[in-house]
């Protein structure tokens, strides 16, 4: 699907790493010719067993690394660095330590040359959308990793990006935490119909928020699995005993359990 | 719901920090373990003295009759008042070039590669060898001793910066890149808060380099000050009078030091948090 309305396209994109091993360098190749793409207020799951690029291809597209050949493009611009097009939400929320909650928030905001009257407003309203509103002028380590990872979301949120990226965002919390977290982003794409890429080694997470899940292997793209469980997505009950998740978790277990053995043999 | 459920959980963090600040069990406050410590150990001393030679040791009593009598003729704060003025000009001087100079050669791989090499030389080598040479260049008076007393300083002090700018989590370097923070706003807000807890550290190590170059410096230079004072006592076999200025060298030193604590914990309160206790 590379047609108009595409919020995200990954072209032919590889990544290789020097990487030194013994003293000799040797490249080491975590994406290999990837292309995808993602429509506007899509949510794509990234999936595959441990070290197949998932975070390498996010991080690309972030700009935080530089593919080593092909392009990634956001809207219709080709990544190039970071943007305010796009934000992150870290797998361990990494929220500045010397700042509160709205303090980090705000970082962000003056970052994208907001005023101190609007940071404070746009601060305070996202800090609100996640239920956070009490805890403003906490500094994370009072905050329970829940409530941290609450905050990250609300940071990247803030700066209204176009696309939501978030890597293994839950992966660190109870599973009680995890579905209060996986419901909240429902119901905030709901509302804001971003579009969200997201990591996960969690399959029901991945049937539960995805609307494709794209299951990588050995730096390519194994497979790319649809999901019709239509929206709002509200009554996780109801979800959860459907037919489409039950099925679909299925295919996507027997997917990452191909794409993990290959692994195996590939490292063997 | 979805607040309600985040109310009870800031309720559970509240109430669990509650129960950290009390929980302890026992509770003598630390100031009162101190207390009956040192008045045990000063009892002690005080106790042994009439078995104690005065030419070879002494004990509190005496040593408090020595410093009243130092301190009203004036003896005690003139000798500090000359001890001071070199330890705190020297040690400022390297405290301001040494924290900056750190910075730099943490973030800056040119600087590093170039300059590196001398901080490191500079802080393994016992830099007391020079002495002699630095009375040749600086003379015996109040510039040789500020110049021990800097060299001295500034390397630890360096050197903890240097540490600290290569211990900041790449990781929240990036969260500055990622949401496009400009290169002073990374500096400002990211690396400088996560090296300052190493340049508190480097200060605080750097007054007790200070107080050994300051006493070695009146040792060996121009005989004056309190390390002057020392020298004095002991060639005339006064040993009192010889432990009054090493006991006011004693309290500097721990005063100072609880000073830049105090100031570690006014711009860098989250640090004592983070790291779960305030032994200092
Ligand atoms: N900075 C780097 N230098 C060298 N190699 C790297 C670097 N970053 C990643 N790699 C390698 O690239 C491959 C892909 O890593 P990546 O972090 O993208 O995996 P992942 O799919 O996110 O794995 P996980 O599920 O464990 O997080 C791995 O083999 C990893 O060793
Ligand atoms: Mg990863």
């Amino acid at each position: 699907m590379s047609d108009a309305t595409a919020s995200v396209r990954f072209e032919n994109v590889s990544k290789t790493f020097d990487v030194s091993v013994g003293g000799s360098v040797q490249a080491m190749r975590a994406l290999d010719d990837v292309s995808f793409s993602v429509g506007q207020g899509e949510i794509v799951a990234l999936a595959g067993p441990s070290g197949c690029g998932k975070t390498t291809a996010l991080r690309i597209l972030m700009g935080l690394e530089t593919a080593t050949s092909g392009s990634v493009v956001v809207g219709d611009k080709p990544v190039h660095g970071c943007g305010h097009d796009r934000g992150m939400v870290f797998q361990h929320a990494e929220l500045l330590p010397w700042k509160t909650a709205i303090e980090n928030i705000k970082f962000a905001l003056a970052a994208k040359g907001l005023t101190k009257v609007d940071q404070d407003r746009t601060a305070g309203r996202y800090l609100d959308l996640v239920g956070l509103a009490r805890a403003r002028d906490r500094r994370p380590y009072q905050l329970s990793g829940g409530m941290k990872q609450r905050v990250g979301i609300a940071r990247a949120l803030a700066i209204d990006p176009d696309v939501l990226l978030m890597d293994e965002p839950f992966g660190a919390l109870d599973s009680q935490t995890r579905e209060a977290l996986q419901m909240e982003v429902l119901s905030i794409h709901e509302r804001t119909k971003k579009t969200v890429i997201f990591v996960t080694h969690d399959i029901d997470e991945a049937v539960l928020l995805a609307d494709r899940i794209v299951v990588m292997c050995a730096g390519r793209i194994r497979e790319i699995i649809p999901v019709a469980i239509e929206r709002p997505r509200r009554d996780i009950r109801a979800i959860r005993t459907s037919h489409e998740f039950v099925t679909k978790r299925t295919v996507i277990w027997e997917a990452l359990h191909d794409a993990g053995s290959l692994t195996a043999t590939a490292i063997a | 719901m979805a607040i309600s459920s985040e109310q009870r959980a800031v309720d559970r963090v509240d109430a669990y920090l509650a129960r950290s600040r009390t929980k302890a069990g026992w509770h003598v406050p630390d100031w009162a373990i101190t207390t009956v410590s040192l008045v045990a150990v000063l009892g002690i001393w005080q106790a042994a003295g009439p078995w104690i030679d005065p030419l070879f040791a002494s004990y509190p009593s005496a040593i408090l009759a020595a410093g009243e009598r130092m301190a009203a003729s004036g003896q005690l704060s003139k000798a500090l008042w000359s001890s001071m003025q070199p330890f705190l000009a020297g040690y400022l001087l390297a405290a301001v070039v040494g924290v900056p100079a750190g910075l730099l050669l943490g973030r800056y791989r040119v600087v590093r590669a170039a300059l590196g090499i001398y901080v490191t030389a500079g802080y393994s080598t016992p830099l007391i060898a020079l002495v002699p040479l630095l009375m040749i260049w600086f003379g015996l008076g109040f510039m040789v001793k500020m110049v021990i007393i800097f060299l001295l300083t500034f390397f630890p002090i360096c050197i903890n910066t240097w540490a600290g700018v290569r211990a900041v989590p790449k990781s929240l370097v990036e969260v500055g890149t990622a949401f496009c923070a400009s290169q002073s706003t990374i500096m400002n807000e990211i690396v400088l808060p996560a090296v300052l807890p190493y340049i508190m550290a480097g200060l605080r190590l750097g007054i007790g380099k200070a107080v050994i170059a300051m006493v070695i410096a009146e040792f060996l230079t121009a005989i004056t000050g309190l390390g002057g004072t020392i020298i004095k006592a002991a060639n005339s076999f006064r040993t009192a009078d010889m432990l009054v200025p090493i006991i006011v060298i004693m309290v500097l030193a721990v005063v100072l030091t609880h000073i830049v604590t105090l100031i570690e914990r006014w711009v860098a309160p989250w640090q004592s948090e983070i790291a779960g206790d305030d032994g200092a």
